[in-house]
C-alpha cells in the first residue's frame, strides 16, 4: 500500500470534480425544468403532443446513455455542413455542449415521468377543495398541487440526481476531463488502475452520500405532518396556546 | 441516400445487419448471465441483511451501498484491470510473460452481476418485508421447518412482490451492458462503434443499435408485465 501514491492521486482526481459537478448541476437543472414543463404538458395537451412526449420518454429511456451521448457528438458530426449552415456547428463541435446536451435530455426523459406519476399522486379532493375555495386554475396549482406532487416526487427525484452524477463519467469516454476522464489520464502515465480507479470510486461515492444525505435532510424538512410529533414541541405549542 | 442507408444496416453484401443482429444477440445473452449472477448475489446480499449476525449484516449493507454509489462504468473498469492486474501477477509466478487480459465475456458478467446484485439485494429486502408476519407465525405453529417454509412460503412470495422491482432492475441491466464495450467485448454498442468507424456513417449505426436497445427493452418490459399479471391472478386488485 503506498498511501504517498494514494494521496497525491486523490489531490490530482479532485482537480476533475469541478467539472463533474458542473456537469451533473446543469443537466440536472435544465433537466428539471424541461422535465416539469413536459409533465404538465401531459396533464392537459392536445393527443398528438402528448404521443409525441411520450415518444420522447420511451425512446430516451430505453436506450443506454452512452449510445445518446455517442449519437449526438459523433452521429450529428456527420452532418457538420448542414450544421454549420444553421450556425450550431459551434455548439456540437464541442465534446461539452454534446455531454450537457445528452445528459440534460437523458434526465429530462426519467424527471418527465417522475414529475407525472408526482402529480397523479395528488388526491382529487384537494384540487375540488382549492376550487370550492374559489381559487383559480393556476393558485390552485401553484398552491396545492405542485408542493405535493414535487414532494411526492422528491425520493424518485433523488435517486435520479444520483443516477446522473454517476452517469457524468461516461462523459470522459468523449475526451471530458472530469474525474474518470483524469484517472485514465493519470492510469496512461502511472499503470497502476487498480489504486487510481478505487481512489476515483471513493470520491463518487463521498459525492453521492453527502447528496443522499441533503436530500433526506430536505424531505424530513418538507413532511412536517408525516412525523411522530415530539413532546417538546406540543408542549410548547400548548404552552404558546394558553 | 435512404436506400444507401439502408444498403448499410441491411442484410446484402455490403450490409451490417448480421452483424448488428448477432451483436445484440451477445447484448441479451450478457445482460440476462449478469442479471441471474445479480439475482444470485443480491439473494445472498438480501439474506445477509436479514439476518441476525451482525458482521453480515454491515457486508451486505456496505456492499449494497457501495456499487449503487459508484459509477457503473468504473466499476467494469475496476474489475477489468484489477483482475488483469492479478491474473498478471500469477501468470508471472506461473512463467508467463507479459500481460494477461481476463476473458471478456466472463468480466462482463461479473461487472453486471455485482452491479445489478447491490440493486437486486434491496429489491429482495423489500419483498421479504412486504411478507405479512403472521404467515410466517401461522407456518411456524403448523410446524414446519425453516427450509420448508423458505419454500413454500418466502420464496414464492418474495419473487411475487419482487417483480415490478426486478423489471426495473433489468432494464438496468441492458442498458449497462452498454458499458462492457469499454473493455472490448464486442456486444451492440461495440459493434455500432466498429460499423461506425469503418463506414464514416456513425448516425446511422448509433441509431440502429439505439432501435435494437429499444426492441429488446420493449419485447422484456412486455414479458415482465405479462408475469406480473399472472402472478396476481387469484388477488383482489385495489
Amino acid at each position: 500500500m503506498d498511501i504517498t501514491f494514494l494521496a497525491d492521486t486523490l489531490v490530482e482526481l479532485l482537480k476533475g470534480a469541478p467539472l463533474t459537478l458542473e456537469l451533473a448541476a446543469t443537466s440536472v437543472g435544465l433537466g428539471f425544468v424541461l422535465a416539469l414543463a413536459l409533465g404538465l404538458t401531459l396533464q392537459s395537451a392536445p393527443a398528438a403532443l402528448r404521443w409525441s412526449i411520450r415518444g420522447y420518454v420511451t425512446m430516451f429511456r430505453g436506450t443506454p446513455l452512452l449510445v445518446q451521448i455517442f449519437l449526438i457528438y459523433y452521429g450529428l458530426g456527420q452532418f457538420r455542413p448542414t450544421l454549420e449552415t444553421l450556425g450550431l456547428w459551434g455548439f456540437f463541435r464541442q465534446p461539452y455542449w454534446c455531454a450537457i446536451l445528452a445528459l440534460t435530455l437523458n434526465t429530462a426523459a426519467y424527471g418527465a415521468e417522475i414529475i407525472r406519476g408526482g402529480l397523479q399522486s395528488v388526491p382529487y379532493g384537494q384540487i375540488e377543495a382549492a376550487r370550492a375555495c374559489g381559487m383559480p386554475p393556476w393558485t390552485a396549482y401553484r398552491l396545492v398541487v405542485l408542493p405535493i406532487a414535487l414532494r411526492q416526487a422528491l425520493p424518485s427525484y433523488g435517486n435520479e440526481i444520483i443516477l446522473m452524477i454517476k452517469g457524468t463519467s461516461l462523459t470522459s469516454i468523449v475526451t471530458l476531463l472530469e474525474i474518470t476522464g483524469v484517472a485514465q489520464q493519470i492510469i496512461s502515465q502511472t499503470y497502476r488502475a487498480v489504486e487510481v480507479f478505487a481512489c476515483a470510486g471513493a470520491i463518487y461515492l463521498s459525492m453521492n452520500y453527502l447528496v443522499a444525505q441533503s436530500l433526506a435532510a430536505l424531505e424530513h424538512w418538507l413532511s412536517p405532518h408525516l412525523r411522530t410529533p415530539n413532546i417538546e414541541d406540543a408542549v410548547a405549542i400548548e404552552g404558546g396556546l394558553h | 441516400m435512404a436506400s444507401a442507408t439502408f444498403d448499410l444496416i441491411g442484410f446484402g453484401p455490403e450490409g451490417w445487419g448480421p452483424a448488428l443482429l448477432r451483436a445484440a444477440a451477445m447484448t441479451f445473452v450478457l445482460s440476462v448471465a449478469g442479471f441471474l449472477s445479480g439475482a444470485a448475489l443480491g439473494a445472498i446480499a438480501a439474506f445477509a441483511r436479514l439476518s441476525g449476525d451482525r458482521f453480515a449484516r454491515v457486508a451486505a449493507f456496505a456492499y449494497s451501498v457501495l456499487f449503487r454509489g459508484v459509477p457503473d462504468l468504473l466499476t467494469i473498469y475496476l474489475l477489468y484491470f484489477g483482475g488483469s492486474v492479478a491474473l498478471t501477477m500469477i501468470g508471472h509466478w506461473l512463467g508467463a510473460r507479459g500481460f494477461v487480459g481476463l476473458p471478456l465475456f466472463a468480466t462482463g458478467m461479473a461487472a453486471l452481476g455485482v452491479i445489478s446484485g447491490a440493486y437486486q439485494a434491496e429489491v429482495y429486502r423489500g419483498a421479504f418485508l412486504a411478507i405479512h408476519r403472521g404467515e410466517i407465525e401461522a407456518a411456524r405453529a403448523f410446524g414446519m421447518s425453516g427450509l420448508t417454509m423458505l419454500r413454500k412460503l418466502v420464496v414464492p412470495q418474495v419473487l411475487r412482490y419482487a417483480i415490478p422491482g426486478l423489471g426495473n432492475v433489468w432494464q438496468l441491466v441492458l442498458k449497462d451492458s452498454a458499458l462492457v464495450s469499454v473493455i472490448g467485448l464486442v456486444e451492440l454498442m461495440r459493434q455500432a462503434q466498429v460499423g461506425a468507424g469503418s463506414t464514416r456513417e456513425p448516425f446511422v449505426f448509433f441509431c440502429a443499435a439505439g432501435a435494437l436497445y429499444l426492441v429488446i427493452a420493449a419485447a422484456t418490459g412486455a414479458l415482465f408485465r405479462t408475469v406480473e399479471r399472472r402472478s396476481r391472478r387469484g388477488f383482489r386488485m385495489v
